[in-house]
């Protein structure tokens, strides 16, 4: 059964160039939140040699050598973006797996199969006309052949014009081909389990592919042995079309600047914990628990080291922003110690369960629950229409010393009013 | 109705009951007395007729995960009817024809002008007799960003 998955090129560097022309053709870097490290990389950088995650500070003279562009991340505009581009790609099969903010499987049973290069076509021309995105199209049967084939068909191993179906190769075709690809490249099969699989002589996709499975297992897990099954074209790991709440969920961020003063400390956690409220009532959960964390920087090892963390019960699982911001401010000035130089705090929400499904309880304020999620309904509505952080818990802060340096951030292109793309 | 509550403290439990506590919690919890509304008086007769409301957006935009909004800028196109500063509502989905207003790609800017097909040549044209028009010489490739579909203005 033909599977495709779909992955938008460079995603992050396309969205940029997607509302500015002028970027096109030119070295682009999108660097992480404050300014760290390369997280998108245009083909140009890549064939400069930048790799993936390289700290800025590293690249910045081969960035003023080449005229490297380097921008800010702009995540509101990446996540409007993915957001269509997967709308779009949900009308191209009944069934989708959202896999990441840039690439979902589609699954493409029933369709004609010599028919598959062209609708592969029809796809990459529609998200690039439509919503300005170049992507690869990967056919194959298991989801793990699928991403390969995405692979060869970025890479030009295999495949034209940015669409690759295997099932228009012969088996020595595929064979050939799978021989000179680095086991590596293969889906699951991280750095750790390839340099055990290279000692032990499977240094190719194809050699994988013809390893035996019984021994796979005992040398690695399961894993490994369903993978060896996925090359063989038999699936084993299911499309997950519906999407799966999470289990948790995790706010956190490096700050732009060290703090050492409970009140930024506090405030930082207190916008987290908003933060993850929003997420929350997004996701349709409540949460039991909310853990707090702060950190001091683990690279300056001369400074003294501070990392705790604090569990805060919630009574009962809510989805209240004040209620997570009290309990977040309880963790913090638990845990908070004066003389430490901290560089990160984060929120994590735990014991998340369905909001109609929560047990009502003996204690339960139905009048105070019905407010709660009044109020929190008309702060999501004007957060929407007025942009993030319009309406806030006054204990999260306005203008915050802790906040992400972003210093050449794009404009909110198609989320800001006062940011839309000029056109003369 | 709210108001009325009566003071509930949860004691503090000792270790082998504590398997059986619902939660634990040192601050008192305020349980109302009556915490449901009771509906009372009549339904409104129009609840049967309710219709949605009128949406601009419903009005404006025909698929929305392709279309965008851009500003306006100078005096090119006022013949058209946009003027400076004016929202322009994009459709990237539409495939341009000739007589189209669009947002083309020149010179890696984003520009909005007339597209005009004809005898084999592939014109921008402004809407404005002090602007030239920008005809597309051979072998130079014009790209379309989007179809514009209307133009909006506020007074207020």
């Amino acid at each position: 059964m033909p599977i495709a998955l779909v992955d938008c090129n460079n995603f992050y560097v396309s969205c940029e160039r997607a509302f500015n022309p002028k970027l096109e053709g030119k070295p682009v870097v999108v660097l992480s939140n404050n300014d760290g490290c390369a997280v998108a990389r245009s083909n140009e950088v890549k064939a400069l040699g930048v790799k993936m995650a390289e700290p800025w500070f590293k690249m910045e003279k081969l960035a003023k050598q080449h005229g490297i562009i380097a921008l800010s991340s702009n995540y509101a505009l990446y996540g409007d973006l993915s957001a269509r581009v997967m709308s779009i790609l949900s009308t191209f099969s009944p069934r989708q797996e959202v896999y990441s903010i840039d690439e979902c499987f589609l699954d493409l049973a029933g369709f004609e199969p010599t028919m598959l290069m062209a609708y592969g076509q029809t796809i990459r021309k529609t998200i690039k006309q439509q919503v300005g995105i170049p992507v690869c199209v990967g056919i194959a049967d298991t989801k793990t052949l699928a991403k390969l084939a995405n692979h060869c068909a970025k890479k030009r191993y295999a495949g034209k014009d940015g669409v690759c179906d295997f099932g228009r190769y012969t088996p020595t075709q595929v064979s050939k081909l799978f021989a000179t690809l680095p086991v590596g490249d293969i889906w699951g099969i991280g750095r750790k389990i390839a340099e055990k699989l290279i000692a032990m002589k499977i240094e190719t996709v194809e050699d994988l592919r013809m390893a035996d499975q019984g021994e796979m297992r005992q040398q690695f897990s399961i894993v490994v042995e369903r993978t060896v099954q996925e090359l063989n074209g038999i699936s084993c790991i299911e499309l997950d079309a519906v999407n799966t709440p999470r289990q948790q969920i995790m706010v956190s961020r490096s700050f732009g600047q060290e703090v050492s003063n409970y009140d930024d400390l506090a405030e930082s956690v207190a916008y987290f914990a908003t933060t993850a409220a929003e997420k929350l009532r997004k996701d349709g959960s409540v949460a039991a628990n909310l853990c707090v964390f702060i950190q001091t920087n683990p690279f300056k090892k001369n400074d003294p080291q501070y990392t705790p963390s604090r569990v805060v019960p919630l009574g009962e699982p809510t989805d209240d922003s004040t209620r997570l911001v009290n309990a977040a401010l309880q963790g913090v000035k638990a845990i908070y110690r004066s003389g430490f130089k901290y560089k990160k705090s984060g929120v994590l929400l735990m014991g998340l369960q369905a909001k109609h499904a929560v047990q009502a309880t003996l204690f339960d304020n139905a009048a105070a629950q019905e407010k709660s999620a009044k109020l929190m309904t008309v702060m999501d509505a004007v957060n929407r229409r007025m942009g993030r952080g319009s309406m806030t818990i006054a204990a999260s802060g306005t203008k915050p010393r802790w906040a992400m340096r972003r210093d050449s951030k794009s404009p909110g292109y198609t989320t800001d009013w006062d940011e839309l793309p000029v056109v003369s | 109705m709210p108001g009325l509550f009566c003071q509930l403290k949860i004691m503090p439990l000792s270790l082998h009951q504590a398997v059986m506590a619902p939660l634990i919690c040192s601050r008192p919890v305020l349980v109302p007395l009556y915490g449901h509304k009771v509906p009372a008086g009549f339904p409104s007769p129009a609840d049967d007729y309710i219709e949605g409301r009128l949406s601009l957006d419903q009005y404006l935009i025909q698929h929305r995960d392709a279309t965008f909004f851009v500003r306006a800028q100078g005096n090119s196109m006022t013949g058209a009817g946009i003027f400076d500063g004016d929202l322009l509502v994009v459709d990237r989905s539409l495939h341009p024809s000739s007589g189209d207003i669009v947002i083309a790609v020149l010179n890696a800017e984003l520009t909005v002008k007339r597209l005009i097909q004809r005898d084999g040549l592939v014109i921008l044209k402004p809407e404005n007799p002090d602007f030239k028009e920008i005809v597309l010489k051979d072998g130079q490739d014009l790209q379309v960003w989007g179809v514009v579909t209307s133009t909006t203005k506020k007074f207020v």
